[in-house]
């Protein structure tokens, strides 16, 4: 319970420089407006409008509070204003993506770690896949992809794909490498073949790093879904929200968009957590 | 273990006609690193008869540990001739003849003490029932009954070693390599460690070789006393010990023990200078 004030403090005082940032980019719109009227409402009055436009420069919370109500508890999940409509169309590419993604770190990790040749050659590429802007990469592989005849989900899972083999990659090859000097000796000891240093020691070893790296790779997938979205000439998804929102001006739209992107993130870390708490549990590691 | 009258009584009269299981002659091993050649062994030959109790001594740099590796086919000795159990020492580890401790007990944390014992058996392929049985029976004969389920981080540094010792018990190698195995422990519980390891070789019969820095250590606990000094690691003195099998911790007040020690503390001495 103790927890609970500072972390409350930290949201209220977010709030506070929220609304007062809300207040302070929209007032000169404002003030524009009554000089065009020729009214001059008083700035009290000003300072209210502030927080109730249409297109704010900023929308203050709780227009964006509202703008997601209204898009999810009220609006039928197959209609094309809902967010979880638009949620689900990314949260698939992300789960894809981000499932690709880990089976092809843990691949290259694997190979990287028993084979030298494999760590000369592959890990270089690795790290230089990552030094290439993503919104530079994506409308390439989107046209690529295209033009084999691939289009929606898949294109866009390869995006969150890209970014999300690398934290796994790295992780899981510092992971497999990490057993001291003496249990890989005690293994030779017992004659022990490589499948097995690697069942045994080698892949538990890893979990610990496993986990760590997911959570980045999660939160990684899901900007490459909505990275994946804005090329395609923002049909659904957040990412098409987002476009969207921009082309007409809809800010309250936009950060309705963003704040969900930013609570689906979060939701995907915390139950990677949750699976990390469950696994290291059973294995005994949790103290 | 309960098959210790079939074992011959060790001690240091009764293994001088026994087999020799581990015969080194002329081992050379040289390290190629950065800064030249390292001369880790030179021209070292020792024979290690079954049953027998063998202690390395001397300080860091002297080879003792190499050797052990050696023995172990963890090192390749660049010349010279090297048999264990009649075999070369790379076909004995792929054997199993031998079970190794090392100086931290390298228990996996996320495994059991029950189930780290159990690893070598896994890996060796023994059925799940004789898993069981032969966990029951080590961690018996290292007092660590009633510990199975626990994890390692859970026992003390002393209980980890004893696990790690269980470990190596398991598959019924003949032989037990160990590295400091207690150097790391405070000196009461290596005292009472030491009186253990000495109960169980007594009762086993095993062939041990042990590396230690500790003088009263090697004299308490060994048959035999290789003293060793360094650059190039090299054998100076090998000591039989006239002190009976039954060891009582306070042997070590007796002129005999002293005596031994003196000799060996000699040994080591004449290393150091022939070095300056």
């Amino acid at each position: 319970m103790r927890s609970v004030v500072p972390v409350l403090t930290v949201v209220a005082a977010l709030l506070a420089l929220w609304y007062a940032g809300a207040v302070f980019l929209n007032l000169q719109w404002e003030v524009d407006q009554a000089r065009r009227a020729g009214a001059d409402p008083g700035l009290q009055a000003m300072i209210v409008n502030t927080l109730a436009q249409d297109r704010p420069l900023l929308p203050a919370p709780h227009q964006v509070i509202a703008e997601i109500w209204e898009t999810t508890v009220e609006k039928k999940i197959t209609s094309k204003r809902s967010l979880i409509y638009h949620g689900w169309i990314t949260l698939s590419a992300t789960l894809l993506g981000f499932a690709l993604g880990t089976a092809l770190g843990m691949t290259l990790a694997v190979g990287i770690v028993h084979s030298r040749a494999m760590d000369l050659s592959v890990m270089p590429w690795v790290i230089a896949s990552q030094t290439i802007p993503i919104l530079a990469v994506a409308p390439m592989i989107i046209v690529v992809l295209n033009a084999v005849g691939l289009s929606g989900l898949i294109p866009k899972a390869l995006i969150s794909t890209y970014l999300s083999f690398f934290p796994v990659v790295v992780g899981m090859v510092k992971g497999l490498r990490s057993p001291d000097a003496i249990q890989i000796d005690l293994m030779r000891t017992w004659s022990a073949d490589r499948g097995q240093v690697f069942r045994k020691l080698r892949w538990p070893s890893a979990t610990p790093y496993l986990f760590a790296s997911l959570k980045v790779a999660a939160a990684a997938s899901l900007v490459g879904a909505i990275v994946g979205e804005l090329p395609t000439g923002a049909v659904a998804g957040l990412g098409a929200r987002l476009l969207a929102g921009s082309y007409y001006g809809q800010t309250i739209q936009i950060w309705s968009a963003l704040i969900s992107a930013a609570v689906l993130a979060a939701g995907l870390v915390m139950v990677v957590g949750l699976v990390q708490r469950a696994v290291l549990a059973r294995m005994g590691m949790a103290r | 273990m309960a098959d210790a009258g079939v074992v011959p009584e060790a001690g240091s009269s009764s293994v001088v006609d026994a087999p020799s299981v581990i015969s080194a002659d002329r081992l050379d091993l040289t390290f190629q690193t950065r800064d030249g050649p390292v001369h880790a062994l030179r021209d070292v030959s020792l024979d290690i008869r079954k049953g027998e109790f063998v202690s390395f001594i001397g300080p860091s740099g002297c080879g003792k540990t190499t050797f052990l590796r050696c023995i172990a086919a963890l090192e390749t000795p660049t010349a010279g001739a090297l048999s264990v159990n009649g075999m070369t020492a790379d076909e004995a580890r792929r054997a199993r003849a031998y079970g190794y401790v090392f100086q931290a007990a390298g228990l996996y944390p996320w495994r059991s003490i029950g189930r780290n014992v159990a690893l070598p058996l896994e890996i060796m392929g023994f059925s799940k029932t004789e898993r069981k049985d032969r966990i029951a029976r080590v961690l018996d004969l290292v007092e660590l009954s009633g510990f199975e389920k626990k994890f390692p981080w859970q026992l003390s540094g002393g209980m980890q070693q004893r696990a790690s010792i269980a470990r190596a018990l398991a598959f019924d190698a003949d032989i037990l390599l160990m590295d400091e195995p207690f150097g790391a422990l405070d000196e009461i519980v290596r005292d009472r460690l030491n009186e253990e390891l000495l109960g169980l070789w007594r009762r086993t019969g095993k062939t041990i070789a042990f590396v230690t820095h500790s003088i009263p250590e090697a004299v308490y606990l060994s048959t035999r006393i290789v003293v060793m000094s360094p650059r190039p690691g090299r054998i100076t003195d090998v000591i039989d010990s006239p002190l009976p099998s039954e060891r009582p911790l306070d042997i070590r007040e007796t002129p005999e023990f002293l005596q031994i020690a003196h000799r060996v503390r000699e040994g080591l001495r004449a290393g150091h200078s022939y070095d300056d």
